[in-house]
């Protein structure tokens, strides 16, 4: 992990790089690195990360997302970075709206984001533009909604055993 | 038989499965906002104009859910061009059960069932990589015995996956014998099992700061038995395949997928391994005290079939050395943590300390409370680097749990490693892949 | 055209099987040493006087042909090899050395569903999967079984949510349903024991008409339209009118169902 200082470096140079409104926050929590960017350019900055120079993260470990039901933009999409040989990670971290939540897709940078991005497309209902196939891939393909939300009810019904059968008839159908 | 094998023919077009697949599939699958979208962006459109030639004819073979080579409910729809692999579509979710979102809706305790049946031949990997990252929020220690006994547990469930890998994939290319004398060591493997915790799968015995009960008496000697014995089975195992003719044609040289191709497609584990990448997070990024422990991480040179295989039944021998090791520098001391707001108090203060009482009820009413934060934390699972999500806002219930599956990402590099072999050979592929499709679906 | 035997027994109600040796068991000793003897008259030739009265005492045991089918089938359970999730592990165990199910006649799996009597639900039963499943079900031939095995078939067990259906028995008949989570090997087997029980004990099939889960794919019974519920002569001349004439001109039959096809004259083939 880069640490508190190591993280600000790579969010000044991301602001150097990108432009200031680029890197919205940066945080530091139990030894994890997070910086938080702008979605317009996150494609950019993932890209930046991936080949730069002396300290690139070459591999994305996990992509996934993320309801923050009450906070203002809901929606969260973490990128796990890793660079192998020093054994460095860094998450990059986007926000979205819920209402209308749309982000690049990151499939041609890394080729591994392919199904966890459709699985957030599944979920969270996140649509990546440019992504080569976005299709539901964990629900069946005429589901409606967004499951993992926050939002939406998490299902299920009352198990209805033999004895309270009579109660219910029909229950079956 | 060598990796590349000579195929003239067309090359593929993109709308593989028949004119309008696609269009069809989009149909039901976006909204009016996706479909908008997708409209912009000009995919939907149907591409038949580029059509093949008239005199080949490719074959769209669906193998799945329910098929016996696919070791679970793993859909593969396949484009066949006479007998050779053209394209391979992975369609899963088959048993998707929802367990993220169940975690939501269970306190921080009663998520490790759940979390257990992700991956169900790695059991004691998912409640590790959960357990450590709700330690991470918590910002607590573990005592050395729980590490020991955490290390002891999960390389015996390292062995119990592999023995399931390697009974099933023999079964798979038609060696039935394997399967009954891996299932021999898996049972003594399950037996440790059920002595420490009492049942034979899915023990919940790792816990939020510890392991939940101290071993039993007997079971390192039993335990201490088993791993002295391991490595002569394994090499009884090694014996009856590597001098069957059929099992080393149809492993060496296939599936072959190069080292650079992998990492694009985050492949990590025995299949990164195998291509000569010494990744393992047990020496790269030690947890649980794996940096006391003397092992070596074996790897393969070329990244076929084989070598996976090899790099497998070598996990073997290092996982056994490891539990010895453990197992014989195991120190006496506390099994969990002393924290009280997080593990509960022994049972025999319960009759004399009214704080002990109160924490208990607390503790099993209510469940821990977790500070805010976000962890991501990967350990080494029998398949690659599994990684466990975890957000926390403050309550005692998890606010998102999310689960980096080795499986799942993994999958994404079988059509890589198919495309141009023969069918039998995706078999073949498909059982060194591992997949475990709790894991993948979850 | 291939019709189960309707001449040996009498027609079904369209939710039974039909019973094709309507042969009773004994009820009293009396009978029972009725038939004895008259099975002493079929053997009389081979064996002659005290050896023929001893033969008869101690080795000859009267039952019904049916009873003796089910006994046969009851000891020859093929099951499916159909691993859904956690439990699947289990079920391939109990082929295993150790718990050895070939003593209880069930250890050869079968992976088509036209060769397997049981379906064992191993694991929980996902929406995307349940219809999969129910074709499967619908694609075994009569007799067939159904084993939910552990807490998540037969129940949802802990997953009570969106993505899992709460227990198999809301879209299949399940007959036996073994707990657990997942269940013991041995539990496993003691369900397969209870499911011989049931099958010697012929049970009523009746309660599958909710399910409409009789007869197979091909042949289902209990749905309108079965040919059992019908009289056969007058449909085959019904039919043999209604292809000579040239109706049905769709090449699909009656109602566009493809089992109602005309069938051929008899000097066709």
């Amino acid at each position: 992990m880069p640490d508190a200082v190591g993280l600000e470096l790579i969010a000044g140079e991301l602001r150097a790089e990108f432009g200031d409104d680029a890197v919205v926050g940066t945080s530091y929590h139990r030894e994890q690195a997070c910086v938080q960017v702008d979605p317009s350019k996150v494609i950019r900055v993932l890209g930046h990360l991936r080949a730069r120079a002396e300290h690139p993260y070459p591999f994305l470990a996990s992509l996934h997302g993320c309801d923050y039901l009450p906070e203002a933009p809901r929606l969260g999409i973490h990128y796990e970075l890793l660079n192998m040989r020093t054994v460095d990670r860094l998450r990059v971290k986007v926000r979205l709206d819920v209402d209308y939540p749309q982000i690049e897709s990151c499939v041609e940078l890394f080729p591994s984001a392919e199904f966890q991005e459709r699985e957030v497309f599944d979920m969270f209902g996140v649509v990546f533009t440019g992504h080569p196939d976005l299709r539901r891939i964990l629900m069946p393909e005429d589901y409606e909604g967004y499951p993992q939300r926050r939002d939406f009810p998490l299902g299920g019904e009352l198990v209805i055993f033999t004895h309270n059968e009579p109660a219910s008839p029909g229950w079956y159908r | 038989m060598s990796g590349e094998r000579p195929v003239d023919g067309p090359t593929l077009t993109n709308d593989p499965l028949g004119v309008g697949y696609r269009e069809r599939e989009e149909s039901i699958t976006l909204t009016p906002l996706e479909r908008q979208i997708a409209e912009q962006r000009g995919t939907g459109v149907s591409q038949a104009d580029t059509a093949l030639a008239p005199e080949t004819e490719l074959l769209t073979l669906n193998i799945g859910p329910h098929h016996p080579a696919t070791h679970g409910v793993l859909r593969l729809l396949t484009t066949l061009e006479g007998e050779v692999v053209r394209e391979v579509k992975p369609l899963v979710g088959y048993v998707h059960t929802g367990i993220e979102k169940n975690c939501e809706d269970k306190s921080y305790w009663k998520v490790i069932p759940l979390i257990e049946r992700m991956d169900y031949a790695g059991y004691y990997f998912n409640a590790l990589a959960y357990c450590m990252a709700v330690e991470k929020l918590l910002g607590i220690e573990v005592p050395k015995r729980a590490q020991y006994l955490r290390v002891i547990h999960t390389e015996l469930c390292r062995i119990h996956s592999h023995m399931l890998w390697l009974g099933t994939s023999a079964l798979d290319l038609g060696a039935i014998s394997m399967f009954w004398y891996c299932f021999r060591e898996r049972d003594n493997v399950l037996d440790l099992f059920e002595m420490s915790s009492g049942q034979r799968m899915h023990t919940r015995y790792i816990q939020i700061g510890g392991v939940a009960e101290d071993v039993p008496p007997g079971f390192v000697e039993k335990a201490l038995w088993f791993v002295r014995q391991m490595p002569s089975r394994v090499d009884q195992f090694a014996d009856l395949l590597d001098n069957n003719e059929i099992f080393l044609q149809r492993m060496r040289g296939v599936g072959v997928c190069s080292q650079e191709r992998l990492l694009e497609l985050g492949v990590t584990g025995p299949l990164l391994r195998a291509t000569g990448n010494p990744w393992d997070l047990r020496k790269a990024a030690p947890y649980s005290s794996y940096d006391d422990f003397d092992f070596q991480v074996p790897v393969g040179t070329t990244g076929d079939n084989y070598d996976r295989y090899r790099v497998r039944l070598a996990e073997l021998y290092e996982s056994c050395k490891i539990i010895e090791q453990a197992l014989e520098g195991l120190t006496e001391g506390p099994w969990i943590t002393d924290d009280r707001k997080v593990a509960l108090p022994p049972r025999h203060e319960l009759a004399t300390s009214m704080e002990a009482l109160i924490h208990h009820f607390k503790l099993v009413t209510e469940g821990i409370r977790v500070p805010a934060g976000e962890v991501y934390l990967p350990i080494e699972s029998p398949r690659g680097e599994l990684g466990c999500f975890v957000v926390s806002d403050g309550s005692s219930k998890p606010a998102r749990v999310h689960m980096r599956e080795p499986s799942f990402i993994n999958l994404q590099a079988l059509s890589d490693m198919v495309e141009g072999e023969y069918i039998a050979d995706l078999i073949a592929t498909l059982a060194m892949l591992d997949p475990i499709l709790g894991g993948i679906d979850r | 055209m291939n019709t189960p035997s309707e001449q040996s027994g009498q027609p079904g109600p369209g939710n039974t099987l039909p019973n094709a040796f309507h042969v009773t068991q004994p009820r009293t000793p009396e009978e029972f040493r009725a038939r004895q003897l008259r099975a002493r008259d079929m053997l009389r030739g081979d064996l002659e006087g005290a050896d023929l009265e001893k033969f008869v005492e101690e080795a000859v045991v009267t039952t019904t042909l049916e009873r003796a089918l089910n006994w046969a089938r009851s000891q020859t359970v093929f099951p499916m090899t159909f691993g859904l999730a956690c439990c699947a592990l289990e079920m391939m165990s109990i082929v295993s050395a150790r718990y050895d199910v070939a003593r209880f006649g069930s250890e050869a799996f079968r992976a088509s569903p036209r060769q397997a009597d049981l379906i064992i639900l191993s694991g929980r039963v996902s929406i995307k999967m349940a219809p999969v499943i129910r074709r499967i079900y619908d694609q075994m031939l009569e007799p067939k079984w159904v084993i939910a095995m552990g807490a998540c078939s037969s129940s949802g067990g802990v997953f009570s949510n969106y993505a899992v259906v709460q227990g198999a028995d809301k879209f299949l008949p399940v007959d036996v349903h073994v707990p657990g989570c997942p269940p013991r090997p041995e539990a496993l087997i003691h369900g397969i024991i209870k499911l011989q029980h049931k099958i010697k004990g012929r049970p009523d099939l009746g309660w599958r008409e909710r399910y409409a889960a009789d007869g197979s794919e091909e042949w289902p019974y209990g749905r309108a339209g079965a040919p059992h519920d019908v009289n056969l002569e007058q449909l085959i001349a019904e039919r043999r009118a209604l292809g000579s004439n040239g109706s049905g001109s769709n090449g699909l039959g009656v109602n566009g169902d493809a089992r109602n096809l005309p069938l051929p004259e008899a000097g066709d083939a």
